[in-house]
């Protein structure tokens, strides 16, 4: 049995906060719950916080990648929040940029950046 | 290719890789030795990040098998090192399993040669049919 | 086994004044030492490798690298760490050691065996003084690597030049491991201080490898992840022709002319107008 990461909804937005190490199988189940919760609440954007992992490998790089490119279609914009800088130079080194995936700095900011984007919340000045 | 030799120091720990948790634990080991050793964040995360790769290869393409961790010492540098060793199908191709993207299947293509890149050594000993032996070391700097 | 038998002949000849023979050689060591140590301190460092010397020719015999020695390879082992560390030089380190040869000296009276037995501690006390250089010379290294590390890390200053824009101005010549300090730190500062926008400016910097791009490169790649942005500001000509000439892409990063320019772009993404920052500067002065 795999522990299943709870998804909060913010108003139009879906966060999830990663606060452990997962193993492969709840990875898989995240990326499943996300596009469900996407269509089930028609949420305009989604922020993964992962402030809290101290790696980001392959696999966990993946479903970054597939969980924003699966919102998209789904007409949702996700941003990853909280990436530490040893996680980043580690990822680039791995050979993963993650190039259609939107950052942020901090959780704050990734919020305020889905409010520019789709005209959700107030946004930044 | 080649393994320097590096002389074990203090005992060496072996771990059964045979489920997704046996993956985390190992990530977990990895990370433990690694701050013993005093690597530096950047070299711990590097290296945890390396084993996460080489033990899910040994579980998901080797079916399985171990991986054993120690602290090692090269002339007064000190550095962990991790071997990940199954009895697996082997790998054919060396080389093409160590280019950037390429997978037998399901994966990025990214375990091998990512680790290659974030470790100091690298070795892989593979015999088709009979298993396949990682060993990856990471010295402080 | 005849070097046995001069094992247990040293440990008799060690042991029968023991305190006068532990004794002289503090004397000894103290007086190289001119006082630069406490005389306790000394005292209780060589009594203990005194006996444990002894308890070593009498457990181990005269293979000082085995099992039975292992007492004193340690004591030699912090002994010669500590005596680097305090900054004493290898020669007052070596003659602690080498100073134990002058405790047994034969005369035209000595007996053949008592003879056979001092050369067997002339051997030892050779063995255990390059030992003890050698652990020395490691623990030199260490200190001086650390040394290095540090100003390493002085040298490479991280600024806050605006609420949400920091720079590194990098300058001399760049190798890979000083390149990657400095970007990590950069990366750090970007998280402890909140900001979006940094600016990597190498106008001081002549020349660049393969190596030391592909860093830079790989730093504006991973302050994206982060979601912060990078500018590299200063490129010189020739750095330039480098960049071309090795087929590294640089892709969509933005470089600017000078630090000035970069600092007007990150501004701009930071959504604060140049203008509207040099006017608050103005007003603050
Ligand atoms: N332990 C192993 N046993 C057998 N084959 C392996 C092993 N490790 C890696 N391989 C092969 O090498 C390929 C590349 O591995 P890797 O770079 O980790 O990519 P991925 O695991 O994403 O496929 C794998 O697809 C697999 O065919
Ligand atoms: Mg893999």
């Amino acid at each position: 049995m795999s522990e299943r990461i709870p998804v909060l909804r913010i108003g139009d937005v879906l966060l999830v906060s990663i606060q452990t190490d997962l193993e492969d199988q709840s990875v898989l189940d995240l990326q499943e719950d996300l596009a469900e919760r996407i269509v089930e609440t028609g949420a305009q954007g989604v922020v993964i916080d992962i402030t809290a992992l101290e790696i980001v490998d392959s696999f966990v790089g993946r479903m970054l990648a597939t969980t924003a490119a699966i919102s998209r279609i789904l007409d949702a914009e996700t941003v990853l929040v909280g990436m530490r800088p040893a996680v980043a130079i580690t990822l680039v080194e791995l050979g993963l940029s993650l190039g259609g995936v939107r950052t942020a700095l901090s959780l704050e900011r990734g919020l305020a950046m889905l409010g520019r984007a789709g005209g959700v919340g107030a946004g930044r000045a | 290719m080649i393994t320097a030799p590096a002389v074990p120091e203090g005992e060496q720990q072996t771990l059964p890789i045979a489920s997704n948790d046996d993956v985390v634990r190992a990530r977990q080991l990895v990370r433990t030795l690694a701050q013993q050793c005093k690597l530096s964040l950047v070299d711990q995360t590097k290296l945890v990040t390396a084993a996460s790769e080489l033990a899910r290869n040994t579980l998901v393409h080797g079916n399985g098998g171990t991986m054993r961790v120690g602290l090692v010492d090269k002339g007064g540098r000190r550095g962990v090192s991790a071997v990940f060793q199954d009895t697996g199908p082997g790998i054919p191709d060396l080389e093409l399993a160590l280019t950037d993207g390429w997978t037998s299947g399901g994966g990025m293509g990214l375990g091998l040669s990512g680790a290659r890149r974030l470790t100091d050594e690298f070795a892989i000993d593979t015999e088709v049919g009979r298993g396949t032996v990682v060993t990856v070391v990471k010295w402080t700097r | 086994m005849a070097e046995r038998q001069e094992s247990e002949r040293l440990v008799k000849l060690l042991s029968q004044q023991g305190d006068v023979l532990v004794g002289r050689w503090i004397e000894g060591v103290s007086h190289t030492l001119r006082g630069r140590l406490s005389v306790l301190e000394l005292d209780r460092e060589l009594r203990e490798l005194y006996s444990a010397l002894v308890e070593g020719l009498r457990a181990g015999g005269p293979d000082w690298r085995g099992e039975g020695w292992s007492e004193v390879r340690a004591l030699l082992t912090e002994l010669s760490r500590n005596r680097a560390r305090q900054g004493f030089s290898p020669t007052e380190t070596a003659t602690a050691v080498f100073a134990l040869k002058e405790l047994l000296v034969p005369d035209t009276d000595t007996s053949q065996q008592d003879f056979a037995a001092y050369l067997e501690l002339n051997r030892l006390v050779d063995a255990l003084g390059l030992f003890t250089v050698e652990t020395y010379s490691k623990t030199r290294e260490e200190i001086i690597g650390a040394q290095a590390e540090q100003l390493l890390e002085l040298s490479t200053p991280v600024v806050k030049l605006w609420d949400g824009v920091v720079a590194v101005p990098l300058v001399g010549t760049l190798d890979s491991a000083r390149t990657q300090v400095v970007m990590e730190k950069l990366l750090q500062t970007l998280v402890d201080t909140g900001s979006e926008q940094a600016i990597i400016d190498i106008t001081g910097v002549p020349a660049v490898d393969t190596e030391v791009a592909q860093h830079l490169l790989k730093t504006v790649v991973a302050a994206r992840l982060m979601g912060a942005e990078c500018t590299i500001s200063g490129i010189r000509p020739q750095i330039a022709q480098t960049i071309v000439a090795l087929g590294i892409q640089f892709g969509d990063i933005v470089t600017k002319a000078t630090l000035a320019d970069a600092l007007k772009h990150a501004l701009r993404r930071i959504g604060t107008s140049p203008e509207a920052a040099a006017a608050t500067v103005r007003g603050a002065r």
